[in-house]
């Protein structure tokens, strides 16, 4: 019997900072991820991670407000405030782990300038934070020799008396069925990027963790909070970092003006994502831009900078749109990349259902409300993987493995996965209906929504749950069928559209990057509340929370 | 654009015939990637064709694989740079590690390289309150190590690996230099003794074949050159390899340039056959690969002899 007192779902960035902080606390952990920890999609994080260092002159209180206005006020403040606190501590101790942070001239760790913010805070590795960060982790995972099921994809959460106890998962090499048993469960399986088409999120980014959740009954929240980022390339939609804005390059429009006078006069290129995103949408929309783009302008930068700080855009505009940064302004759009929303969580990580924790961007504890600040969500993941591990480390020392039919557990997955296996191969292939999905809610969910196009949505999915259904899976053999782990891929997602269409027609006001045409105003009276869906057995059930407020009323937001 | 693109595949389920050749003919787009047109086959075509990937950008080091014989990612290796006259273009998965299914290798033997160089950072004492000061220049000048994706290419091709499993390779020896040059590191001196060993990086034979086919610019040659140095600075000689090295001066001193054939005799004695064996195919390899050029320009002009011999060895092998 496989079993651990804690067993951490995902190895991206959450998921390796709860292993090594449950390891320290003693506990026997194990790590499950359906990519080598090293392939988690933290890697693609290039710009950096904030936190407001004391001894550099800056305040955490600060960086918490700057937080507060950039979720357009949704954000739980109580959970802000933990988040930059801890900050600094929390990038020290990676630097302690071996992250090789950029430095400035005494040695010191270096900064950048990040979008929605008033001061310079975001420590970085070149433009490779991510990877640099996920590789150190890994790193101490190798040392603490924490067990990893690498290539094991989870299929479900077992619940036995409303508890959460272990999951069910195929381990990908055999196609075999396992049950892992555990007394605590923690969620690090980040965003639901590959519902849309296009992302910028690579192609295991689908949601699995919240579907898995809200399959087992917890609340996903505030899930209509999608993040457009400002500037993703033409066509692929790979993004170009903000850390290209915070090294001050220019957004254009097709006369070649910096349209951002007009919409954030103070912040100019570097106001919050939503504002920028809106901005350039509006540009596009109205006539301005070219081809459906915008203009992204380095040249001035200079090639030393350009060679020294922004290399890995350097090489994807060379790679992916064959254009010389140096010399040639870049055509970009805005692109979905990020969901604020997710698995209910509090500062500790832990979700509605006992022995369930959930952390990173599958979570929503939450610290980002309607809109991420760039650098927030890298920084998000440490602090609460961080929390979350040393909880449940604690936690389980306390408890006994709870009995279940183990047997009739992986009886039901095999059953599931044979019934998958044995459809015969005249239905649709998954990739056509998760393309006109991911096209579908792209054109009703981008940003600006309209109650008419979220409504279609709604009843396009009915439609894309019986294609789904009649979905054929090619491969029938059980070795490394991603054709199988794919097809059970597309269904998460279309759990997270549920979620995520019906908040959305529920939230009536605009806030953050939830922008409506026929409710343009945010609506404190009504709407400053969290949105919250649960799979109930009569259907989807809409609640709400109240957003916690400690020391920043809400103000009109101006950059 | 037409292309023609064949791939050998593998399914570990069918009970025989099970590794074959299969082409495929896709009509893509002119900027699309050799994934581009892999993830088209298995979306449109055919769903059981098995392939890792993710990002699609060169960073998450899934989608190493060979290209027209030689390691690649497949995401950032254009169909147009690849396919001959007719479009054609063949891939194969990554070298050295064993096929699970088609595209997809076991990368257990890359990983147990990789710990095997105990790869984390170990400071001497107490962690400071704050960050450790270091210079700027020593953590950029790592950040061309921390580049590297893992993604195994070089594995995938090193001469010496394709022979020799024990050698260490050179993406973990890459990953070494990170710790060694790491001014945080206070293991530099017992991690270069065990670099120093067998099968560490004294059995780097230069073939520059890792140093092409990395996709990030890790050049883990040079890193394996830079290590030699700070092993011989540490004074470390008392190795097979470090003889190596002597013999390699002693070479130099003598003729003026280097005469690598002798160099082995040197390192093992003359009197090592076994080892010497060893050596062989290497070197051969090496030298059908045109890595080798300078040694023989003068001396050689017989070198479809030499071919000839080298066919010999591998017929045996
Ligand atoms: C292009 C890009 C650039 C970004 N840049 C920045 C930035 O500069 N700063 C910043 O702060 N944020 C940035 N972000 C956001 C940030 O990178 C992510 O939000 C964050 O890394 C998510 O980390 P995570 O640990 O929650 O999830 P991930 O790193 O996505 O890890 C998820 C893990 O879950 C596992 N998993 C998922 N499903 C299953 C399953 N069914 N079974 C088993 N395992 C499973 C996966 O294998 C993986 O290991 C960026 C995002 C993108 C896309
Ligand atoms: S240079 Fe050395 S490490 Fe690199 S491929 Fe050749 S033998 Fe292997
Ligand atoms: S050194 Fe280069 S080729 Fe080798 S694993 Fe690293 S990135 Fe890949
Ligand atoms: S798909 Fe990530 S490196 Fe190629």
């Amino acid at each position: 019997m496989l079993e651990h007192d804690v067993l951490i779902v995902g190895a991206g960035l959450a998921g390796m900072r709860a292993a090594v902080a449950a390891h320290e606390r003693g506990a026997n952990v194990a790590v499950i991820s359906k990519v080598h920890p090293v392939r988690s999609h933290s890697n693609a994080a290039q710009g950096g991670i904030n936190a407001a260092l004391t001894d550099r002159g800056d305040d955490w209180t600060d960086h918490a407000f700057d937080t507060v206005k950039g979720s357009d006020y949704l954000a739980d403040q109580d959970a802000i405030e933990v988040m930059c606190s801890e900050a600094g501590d929390d990038i020290i101790s990676l630097e302690h782990m071996g992250v090789i942070f950029n430095r400035d001239e005494k040695g010191h760790l270096g900064t950048r300038a990040f979008g929605g913010q008033q001061k310079a805070r975001t420590f970085f590795v070149a433009d490779f934070t991510g990877q640099a960060i996920l590789h150190v982790l890994y790193e101490q995972l190798m040392e603490s020799k924490v067990k990893v099921y690498e290539e094991w994809f989870v299929l479900s959460l077992i619940i036995e008396d409303g508890e959460c106890c272990g999951v069910t998962a195929i381990e990908m090499a055999t196609g075999r069925v396992y049950v892992i048993r555990a007394k605590t469960v923690i969620m690090c399986t980040g965003g639901v990027g590959r519902l849309f088409e296009p992302s910028t999120n690579g192609l295991i980014v689908t949601g699995d963790g919240m579907a898995l959740a809200y399959r087992a009954g917890a609340p996903l929240m505030d899930m209509e909070m999608i993040q457009y980022h400002p500037t993703t390339l033409k066509g692929s939609g790979v993004l170009i970092t903000e850390g290209a804005r915070g090294e001050g390059a220019y957004l254009l429009n097709k006369s070649g003006d910096r349209f951002m006078e007009k919409y954030a006069p103070n912040m100019m290129e570097l106001a919050s994502r939503d504002v920028v995103s809106r901005a350039g949408q509006t540009e596009i929309n109205e006539g301005r831009g070219i081809d459906g783009c915008v203009l992204l302008d380095c040249r001035h930068l200079g090639e030393k900078l350009i060679k020294e700080r922004l290399t890995e855009i350097l090489s994807i505009g060379r790679d992916f749109a064959g254009i010389d940064i140096i010399k040639e302004p870049i055509p970009i759009r805005p692109g979905m990349h990020y969901i604020m929303g997710g698995i209910k969580s509090d500062i500790d990580g832990k979700t509605s259902i006992p022995g369930l924790y959930a952390t990173g961007e599958c979570a929503c504890v939450s610290v980002h409300g309607g809109n991420r600040l760039g650098a927030n969500s890298l920084l998000d993941t440490v602090v609460f993987g961080r929390r979350a591990g040393h909880h449940a480390a604690e936690v389980s020392k306390q408890m006994e493995y709870k009995k279940f039919d183990v047997t009739s557990q992986i009886k039901k997955a095999e059953m599931d996965l044979q019934k998958l296996l044995d459809r015969d191969n005249v239905g649709e292939r998954w990739a056509n209906v998760r393309t006109d999905l991911g096209v579908e809610i792209d054109k009703h969910f981008g940003v600006f929504r309209t109650e008419s196009g979220m409504q279609s949505l709604k009843e396009s999915l009915t439609g894309f749950k019986a294609r789904y259904d009649n979905c054929s899976v090619q491969d029938k053999g059980r070795i490394f069928n991603t054709d199988l782990i794919f097809t059970l891929e597309l269904g998460y997602m279309l759990d997270c559209a549920e979620a995520i269409t019906l908040s959305g027609i529920e939230r009536k006001e605009s806030r953050g990057a939830h922008s409506r045409i026929d409710y343009p105003q945010r609506d404190d009276d009504n709407w400053l509340k969290h949105v919250l869906v649960t799979k109930t057995a009569e259907g989807p059930l809409l609640t709400h929370l109240p957003v916690t407020i400690t020391s920043w009323e809400p103000q009109e937001r101006k950059y | 654009m037409q292309v023609n693109i064949s791939i050998k595949r593998h399914n570990p389920s069918a009970p025989d015939n099970n590794t074959y050749w299969e082409d495929f003919d896709l009509s893509m787009h002119d900027t699309a990637s050799v994934l581009d047109a892999l993830i088209k086959i298995r979306e449109d075509v055919d769903g059981s064709l098995s392939v890792r990937c993710s990002c699609r950008s060169a960073i998450c080091g899934s989608c190493a694989m060979r290209v027209n014989g030689h390691a690649k990612l497949a995401c950032n290796t254009k169909l147009s740079d690849v396919i001959d006259a007719d479009g054609r273009v063949t891939v194969e998965p990554a070298g050295v590690m064993p096929v699970i299914k088609d595209l997809v290798v076991d990368q257990t033997l890359f990983w147990d390289k990789v710990k095997q160089i105990s790869p984390w950072l170990q400071p001497d004492g107490p962690e400071p309150e704050g960050e450790y000061i270091a210079p700027n220049s020593a953590m950029m000048d790592l950040a061309g190590v921390m580049n590297c994706i893992m993604c195994g290419a070089c594995v995938s091709d090193c001469t010496v690996l394709e022979i020799d499993k024990d050698f260490i390779g050179p993406a973990a020896l890459a990953k070494a230099y990170r710790f060694v040059n790491d001014p945080r590191d206070d293991q530099t001196k017992s991690r270069l003794i065990e670099l120093n060993e067998k099968t560490g990086i004294w059995d780097c034979t230069r073939c520059f074949e890792c140093v092409e086919v990395c996709p990030k610019g890790v050049a883990p040659m040079e890193r394996i050159m830079s290590l030699r140095e700070s092993a011989m600075e540490q004074g470390l000689d008392q190795t097979v390899g470090a003889r190596h090295a002597d013999a390699f001066t002693d070479s130099v001193a003598h003729s003026g340039w280097l005469n690598e054939l002798l160099l082995p005799l040197k390192t093992f004695g003359m009197f090592n056959l076994g080892a010497m064996m060893g050596l062989a195919p290497i070197g051969l390899r090496a030298l059908l690969r045109g890595k080798m050029p300078s040694i023989f320009h003068r001396s050689v002009p017989n070198v479809h002899r030499i071919r000839r011999i080298v066919k010999k060895i591998e017929e045996n092998e």
